[in-house]
């Protein structure tokens, strides 16, 4: 599936820290994160919230994919979290800590209820789902199908690894296997796979490193911990002009195969199969969206 | 009557005649000869210009009631100097005095209102007046004899050449001297670096008085003001704490913010079209500048070029480019940290100079001609494009206006950085609420939310086309106005009174604003 709605980085925004709601609005991230749960104190959550509900719904910010993440499906908080959230009107909701199907059907189907009492189009507000457990990994797939609003499952690698008794290292070894089991539980429900932050913001060194793994697994996009981090995943996720170029000679090929009903088709002396078209109508829709020149005549 | 900014301002304020702002291509040419206090003095065989303590040298050089002292202030707020001078001052029972510093930073210990409120000064003229004595003065806190004059670092030695301020006795704090008054701020366990704000009243003063805490054997090498301008010398205990210079203003910031900013506005520099090998910037401390400095030598470095100078005040951030062989010269008026400091006295590139050559439109020529790119802090800018960098949203005294106007008129790009808002306070604005530096003489504004260029700038068509061609977009003024509106709401006008506290000078001597006393519920 060609990705065509970037989302190549998520930053979050603490409802706590009006000045850094104000500021994450002129940073590059893609997607732009208010935060009702964990970055806020138990004494602020209401401030929080109306916050949050009056930011998004009065002074959204411009070209971002706006998502609120509201408090956990347990807390006292999640309900009045919901309805002021779903009043809000953003893209998405992002639920955190989500471990079982019925979790995400029933956040999903109280947003339902709460888009019919406020009179808004069922439906149109997403819901991303953090996977921040074993049991979140191991009930991947089922959670990214229990609805159609869900678009992303998102990996939590912190609340994860203190799930399996592992230490979070830099390289990352200790989340190898959650990474991919996310991954393929999203490719395989057609949704889109965001991998977990980099912790250290004064190693852009390491955090390269770690998104050129994000990247190559298949990723979609990552979460920032904080903007310096944005302009650097942002980077990866969008393709380079050799690879914009290498795209373009794949398709022109590939049409040229088709106007001279060829069968097989070849560039440099390789063959192109279908995956490679693939990823070259992939690239060629990243670069797109993400306003990058094309040129050429095909996309 | 209205000045070419558009303030009102009367014809004349107390004994000053008013030469309103006249519009940047308006400048009263200066036509008379040179003045200077200083007269020839023959030292008496045997004579020793070293004196015991500041009270024999403060009664040698004759100081009376209603004189003017003068001070230069690098060591911003590690300055122990002007306590000093003044306590000795006050316990002899001179007063009426006009205190003519190059500047007064947040000096507390000895808080300078005391010497305002019990007489010692009368009269205050600077290039800014931050922190309490700011403060006390808008609010009419104090009582002195005439508004304070304000004016920025280059137009204060015309003023000195002109006469408009005439210095008695200039005391200069110098980290080394030698006991015929050769003196420097480069060495010693206090440096603070270049002493050019110091050179103008070392040559125009009728008195100058060398204060050191370090005493060196003759000749006191290097020699930035030498022996023919120095009356006495005075050693002290301290004269100042170098660590209190910047204040932390010369670290690389990683507060998001300032670095979109700084890295926007090294953008702009490198996209223009006089980013080639041989141009010429002046950035200057604060978290943007410093931020900037780095994100452009990365860029002067990925060109292949090279920077042939810097100007005015020095920071680590610029040694180090230069010490990457990405700038050729530093032509510095003061030094902001101590790698800045060092750097004068250890590298022959890096050239110590007059402030006056530095800033001061009326030499024949000064540096700031020759500059390509230069980079303005501001607390307020308007949607004329003009700047505030003296009153705050309350009206309080938050800044000087230091070099900004000069390098804003010289520069062939002046960029303004701020952020958009300040907590719950814009900083683009209908109108500022003091204009320092006319709007005429601003090519950019950069915030975090956008670019804008000045459509009236003389720069403007040719930076329009650069940074279209390199893909960096633009929006108006209005927009950031509006943007910060938005988020803040349109703030209320600050109250004032009709009683005028200071003069804003330009840099030609014209009055291009002031302040009434706030109004304090």
């Amino acid at each position: 599936m060609a990705t065509t709605k970037l989302k190549r980085t998520s930053l979050y925004a603490s409802g706590a820290t009006p000045i850094n709601m104000i500021q994450a609005a002129f940073y590059n991230e893609d997607c732009i994160v208010y935060d009702m749960e964990d970055s806020v104190p138990l004494a602020e959550k209401d401030s929080a919230r109306l916050l949050i509900y009056n930011t998004v719904r009065y002074h959204r910010p411009a070209n971002k994919y706006v998502m609120i993440r509201v408090n956990g499906l347990y807390s006292e908080f999640i309900e009045e979290d919901l309805e002021a959230a779903v009043r809000a009107r953003p893209d998405a909701i992002r639920i955190p800590k989500v471990e079982y199907k019925e979790e995400a059907v029933r956040i999903c189907q109280r947003i339902t209820e709460i888009e019919k009492e406020a009179g808004l189009e069922p439906g149109k507000i997403e819901v991303w789902c953090n996977i921040e457990s074993y049991l979140g990994m191991i009930n991947a797939y089922e959670i990214a199908t229990a609805d159609p609003r869900i678009e992303a499952l998102a990996l939590g690698a912190e609340d994860f690894t203190a799930s399996m008794k592992s230490t979070r290292t830099k390289a990352g070894l200790e989340i190898f296997y959650a990474r991919n089991a996310i991954l393929t539980a999203c490719r395989q429900a057609g949704i889109e796979a965001i991998d977990a932050v980099f912790s250290d913001i004064n190693d852009p060194e390491g955090l390269k490193e770690d998104t050129t793994l994000t990247r190559n697994l298949g990723f979609d996009g990552k979460t920032c911990v904080h903007p310096r981090q944005i302009d650097i995943v942002n980077s990866f996720f969008t393709p380079s002009a050799k690879e914009i170029k290498y795209a373009l000679r794949v398709l022109e090929a590939v049409e040229e195969g088709k106007r001279l009903k060829k069968g097989a088709v070849t560039l440099d002396g390789s063959m192109i199969d279908k995956p490679m078209e693939l990823r070259a109508r992939t690239t060629l829709a990243q670069a797109e969206a993400a306003g990058v020149a094309i040129g050429g005549n095909l996309k | 009557m209205i000045n070419a900014v558009g303030r009102e301002i009367p014809e004349k304020i107390g004994s000053y005649v008013v030469k309103p702002y006249a519009g940047p291509m308006e400048t009263i040419e200066a036509d008379a000869p040179v003045v200077s206090k200083r007269k020839p003095s023959k030292r008496a065989v045997g004579e020793n210009k070293l004196l015991p303590d500041l009270k024999a040298a403060i009664l040698a050089t004759g100081l009376k009631d209603g004189m003017t002292i003068s001070f230069h202030h690098s060591f911003r707020e590690g300055d122990k100097i002007i306590g000093q001078v003044l306590t000795v001052i006050r316990e002899l029972g001179i007063k009426g005095l006009r205190f003519a510093p190059s500047a007064v930073v947040n000096i507390k210990n000895p808080s300078i209102v005391s010497f305002v409120k019990d007489g010692t000064i009368n009269r205050i003229q600077a290039s800014g007046i931050r922190g309490e004595l700011g403060d006390a003065v808008v609010n009419g806190e104090v009582e002195l004899a005439e508004p304070v004059i304000l004016r920025p670092h280059g137009s204060r030695p015309h003023a000195i050449e002109t006469g408009d301020l005439t210095i008695d006795v200039a005391f200069i704090g110098a980290s080394a001297a030698d006991d015929f008054g050769n003196c420097t701020g480069q060495i010693g366990p206090n440096a603070c670096g270049a002493l050019g704000y110091s050179f103008i009243d070392a040559t125009s003063a009728d008195k100058v008085v060398v204060i050191t805490d370090n005493l060196v054997p003759y000749p006191c090498v290097p020699m930035s003001i030498s022996q023919m301008y120095v009356d006495y010398v005075v050693k002290v205990d301290e004269i100042g704490d170098p660590a209190k210079i910047g204040a932390g203003a010369t670290r690389m910031t990683k507060n998001p913010r300032d670095l979109l900013i700084a890295q926007r506005c090294a953008d702009i520099m490198a996209a223009s079209r006089l980013f080639k090998d041989g141009y010429s910037f002046q950035t200057g401390a604060g978290a943007i500048p410093v931020a900037c400095t780095n994100f452009l030598a990365d860029y002067t470095e990925q060109a292949g070029i090279q920077s042939s100078f810097t100007l005015g005040g020095m920071t680590g951030a610029i040694v180090d480019m230069h010490n990457r062989g990405l700038l050729r010269t530093m032509l510095c008026s003061q030094s902001f940290d101590a790698v800045a400091a060092r750097a004068i006295a250890e590298d022959p590139n890096v050239l110590e100079i007059d402030n006056s050559m530095y800033a001061n439109m009326f030499n024949k020529s000064c540096v700031l001609d020759k500059l390509n790119f230069g980079i303005l802090g501001a607390l307020e800018v308007d949607v004329d494009f003009n700047i505030n960098i003296l009153t705050g949203s309350s009206g309080e005294m938050m800044g000087g206006i230091g070099g900004g106007p000069d390098v804003a008129d010289g520069a062939d790009i002046s960029i303004v950085t701020l952020p958009i808002v300040r907590g719950r306070i814009p900083s683009v604005v209908d109108k500022v609420f003091t204009c320092c530096t006319p709007g005429s003489s601003v090519a950019v504004v950069v915030t975090e939310a956008g670019i804008a260029l000045n459509p009236k700038h003389r720069s403007y068509q040719m930076l329009k086309e650069d940074l279209d061609a390199a893909g960096i977009k633009t929006v108006t003024i209005e927009s950031l106005r509006d943007l910060a509106y938005s988020m803040t709401g349109v703030p209320k006008p600050i109250e004032t009174t009709d009683k005028i506290t200071c003069i804003v000078e330009y840099r030609d001597g014209t009055v291009i604003d002031v302040i009434r006393q706030i109004k304090r519920d």
